[in-house]
């Protein structure tokens, strides 16, 4: 019976071998990542105090704060929120429970992908086209949310309809065989059970809103503004666009400032992913089915 | 049964359905958009002169080949790079690693995905570029390479993601059955289990891709923004300009209707069609794969 | 009287799985009927037709006639809500809705637009009476639907369905989910309501239907092979098919 204690051991270091080639691999990514966002976090958070974030620039934005770049993001990531909510709910809605399965519906689809596929450069050229220029809405907040929302309109349709798709189907039968109608079973039944993975997912596409740059250039985003907007017309710093600025435009530009605002955008956005993910996961301990 | 009732659900049920017509709504906009401003640069320019090696607006060259190659080269660079990393992790994630630390590895995953692109440019810009100055004692750390890297990245993230959900739709059934034919894990893996999950695995790297194509910031940043073409042998190390970044630096210095801004914009409608490209495809591969699944399982 | 006439019945779906061929049926009032018969029969195909539940379904073609109170419910004219209301249906596995167990039983008067909150406190008492369930939850209404056992969750579903006060209530194996001792509750539950309801029942065992059916009909690959009396039907079976099925030699 040696051949069940024989050593194959041809194979087995083949194995090992590979199981630690691939191990290294997987450290090599992510050491990277991990050195980044501590390197950052080093060496801005000596920059980050309470004048850091709520006084202006001052010295052609070498010295003072970056309230404005903060204040303009909150206030694109709002107007992004605004538009893309409701439009992407109620679609992602519309192809869970309502759509046929028709060519219509395939086009629909497509689309999606398509959208979620544009380069974002692309975004701000059309926003610049539709937006700044047909609407004459100008380098506004309101052109540069437009335009984030369509943006991020793919990822609140999808996730939306992946979270209605989860919610079991058995509720929709039982339901309606208790007189409800279809409106009545998703307000009353469907929907808040996909509620955690309908937010979980605006607050992702919210997060990628937040941190985009290309969209914004030639739609909303100034780099020097004496004052905070006081409408959606008015052009607005913001945090993305801060950051490339003092990166390559400026120089003499204060390495801490520089870190300190990309750290500032960094919390920013990671903490909408830790928002986001803490909300799935209540969720899926929580869920009854 | 009240009949208002009945209007209410109705009115809600047409907002829906027009909602959810949006988004071909939104596609076709982009698309005429794109078009309205910058199909006229056909006519405004010689359409041979775009395919001429020489990009120098202000002296009225508006030859596109330095920069589709320098879009191509660096996102060939940047695949060639981020698939390694990307499937490797993948496959590392899915079959091989234990459930602590997959709890912990693939929080680190999405974090990468969580961070801007203008935040990879700036690290590449302070770090990277000196760092490649000095160990590849080039002129400039501002090169195609580095755009690559930084590219790669970025597009890690979807690879692991997607080629890892890819792997875990494959049935348990089929690794017991290797394994059960005495064939070791890595045999499996390699045989069995890679194979099954290939669609999703080509769809992941497709959509890689597209992230690289479409990318705009972070190459900006570093590749050094020169509209040269690609052709000598070291070109990988030296600057080099990208579509999406010509866009995004020139546009801000241009003249509304003007020859420069109509082909700016014509670039834009190349970019378009390329990510509709790829995109399309990655979502073609992955039907015909479900709908294959679907035959052999029911 | 009869509560239902079926005539000339005749459904089939898209992917072709559990159609109707050319049913011809009679559904007596206050009285259980027992349809059964092996799996994809057509048994629950039937039962979604009369409560107009498979609208919701991929149905390539409805032919026929059925009749109820006199009134064709195919016609497209007759609206499937306010028929669901009166023709409630019992699932096989319990699906308590992701409600409390009060929201659970008042959700149909809920969705019918009943707000007077009095009304819906004694609706759902009532129901949950007549459901044998309200001894045991009545102190903890507010609790999840998905916090009582299997057995009382289908009793919740049953009292869901009396809380509209239909005038069928059709099940469609009730009791293939639970224990004996729930079974033998519903089954006790049901001969007492047939009083007031007419009550159609798909059983989940033979010896169910035997135990329960005032009328019996064979379903056998979409169609009906045999109607008759309970009594008549499993004790003197007059088709080979139907005795076969019976005594077990398929099924």
């Amino acid at each position: 019976m040696s051949f069940l204690t024989a050593k194959r051991s041809g194979d087995k270091v083949r194995q090992t071998v590979g199981f630690n080639l691939l191990r290294g691999i997987t450290i090599l990514t992510v050491l990277p990542i991990i050195g980044l966002v501590a390197f950052i976090i080093i060496k801005g958070a000596p920059a980050l105090n309470w004048e850091f974030l709520s006084t202006a620039p001052s010295n052609g934005m070498k010295a003072g704060g970056i309230l404005p770049a903060i204040v303009g993001t909150l206030y694109l990531t709002l107007g992004t929120a605004v538009f893309s909510i409701p439009l992407g709910v109620a679609a992602g809605i519309y192809i869970a429970e309502y759509a046929q399965d028709n060519w219509l519906t395939r086009i629909i689809r497509i689309a999606i992908i398509n959208l979620a596929g544009i380069p974002s450069v692309v975004y701000g050229l059309f926003g610049l086209g539709l937006f700044v220029l047909f609407l004459k809405f100008g380098t506004s907040i309101l052109s540069a949310s437009l335009t984030l929302s369509i943006m991020t309109l793919p990822v609140i349709i999808s996730t939306t309809e992946e979270a209605l798709r989860s919610v079991p189907n058995s509720f929709r039968v039982v339901s309606t065989s208790l007189g409800a109608t279809r409106w009545q079973t998703i307000w009353r039944v469907i929907l808040p059970q996909a509620l955690p993975g309908i937010v979980t997912g605006i607050i992702l596409g919210l997060e990628r809103a937040a941190g985009e740059t290309a969209p914004i250039l030639f739609t909303g985003a100034t780099f020097f503004l004496p004052l905070l907007p006081t409408s959606p017309l008015d052009a607005t710093m913001a945090l993305p666009y801060h950051i490339f600025v003092i990166s390559t435009q400026v120089p003499g530009m204060p390495v801490s400032i520089q870190y300190g605002t990309v750290l500032v955008l960094l919390i920013f956005v990671l903490g909408m992913n830790l928002i986001a993910t803490l909300i799935r996961n209540r969720a899926r301990a929580k869920r009854l089915w | 049964m009240k009949p208002k009732r009945a209007v209410g659900d109705g009115i809600i049920s047409a907002v829906i359905k027009i909602c959810g017509y949006s988004s071909i709504l939104f596609v076709a906009l982009i698309l005429f958009f794109l078009m309205r401003e910058g199909l006229p640069a056909l006519w405004d320019v010689k359409p041979s002169s775009l395919i001429q090696p020489r990009w120098y607006p202000i002296e009225g060259y508006f030859g596109l080949l330095p920069l589709v190659m320098g879009t191509l080269m660096v996102t060939l660079t940047a695949t060639l790079i981020a698939l390694p990393f990307g499937l490797g992790t993948a496959i590392f994630i899915s079959e091989i690693a234990p459930n602590w630390v997959k709890v912990v590895l693939k929080p680190i995953i999405e974090i990468l995905a969580g961070i801007p692109s203008v935040v990879l440019g700036f690290i590449g810009i302070l770090v990277m570029v000196p760092l490649l100055r000095k160990f590849l004692d080039l002129p400039t750390g501002l090169t195609a390479f580095t755009g690559a890297v930084l590219l790669g990245l970025i597009s890690i993230p979807t690879i692991v993601s997607v080629a890892e959900e890819a792997l875990n739709t494959v049935p348990a059934g089929y690794r017991q059955a290797g394994l059960a034919l005495g064939a070791t894990r890595w045999q499996t893996i390699w045989g069995i289990t890679i194979p099954a999950a290939r669609s999703g695995i080509l769809t992941a790297v497709m959509l890689g891709i597209g992230r690289s194509l479409g990318e705009t910031m972070a190459v900006m940043m570093v590749t050094g923004n020169a509209a040269v073409i690609p052709a000598q042998w070291d070109s990988l190390f030296r600057p080099v300009r990208t579509m999406t970044a010509t866009i995004a630096s020139e546009m801000g210095e241009v003249a509304t209707g003007s020859v420069h801004y109509e082909v700016l914009f014509l670039i834009g409608i190349i970019l378009f069609l390329l990510s509709l490209a790829v995109n399309i495809a990655a979502s073609a591969i992955s039907t015909r794969q479900r709908k294959r699944a679907d035959r052999i399982l029911s | 009287m009869k509560k239902f006439i079926i005539t000339d019945l005749s459904v089939r779906y898209s992917d072709n799985n559990e159609s109707l061929r050319h049913i011809d049926l009679e559904i007596e009032a206050n009285a259980i009927t027992v349809l059964f018969g092996p799996a994809g029969g057509g048994k629950s195909t039937f039962l979604r037709v009369l409560n107009r539940l498979n609208d919701l379904a991929d149905v390539d073609e409805m032919k026929g006639e059925v009749l109820f109170n006199g009134i064709n419910i195919l016609d497209k004219s007759i609206d499937p809500i306010a028929l669901r209301r009166k023709i409630g249906m019992v699932f096989s596995r319990p699906v308590p809705l992701p409600l409390s167990i009060y929201e659970n039983v008042a959700y149909g008067l809920r969705m019918a637009g009943e707000r007077d909150k009095r009304k819906l406190d004694a609706a759902v008492e009532n129901a949950l009476r007549n459901a044998v369930l309200w001894d045991e939850v009545h102190d903890r209404l507010q609790d999840s639907g998905f916090a009582i056992s299997g057995g009382q969750q289908q009793r919740l579903c049953l009292a869901r369905v009396l809380a509209l006060e239909p005038e069928v209530i059709m099940l469609d194996e009730p009791t293939s989910a639970l224990d004996p001792v729930s079974t033998s509750k519903i089954e006790a539950q049901l001969t007492e309501l047939k009083e007031k309801y007419t009550i159609i029942l798909a059983p989940h065992s033979i010896q169910q239907g035997a135990r329960m059916a005032d009328f019996a009909a064979f379903f056998l690959m979409g169609e009906i092979i045999e109607y008759s009396s309970g009594q008549d039907m499993f004790l003197k079976p007059k088709d080979k098919r139907t005795q076969d099925y019976i005594t077990g030699r398929f099924g």
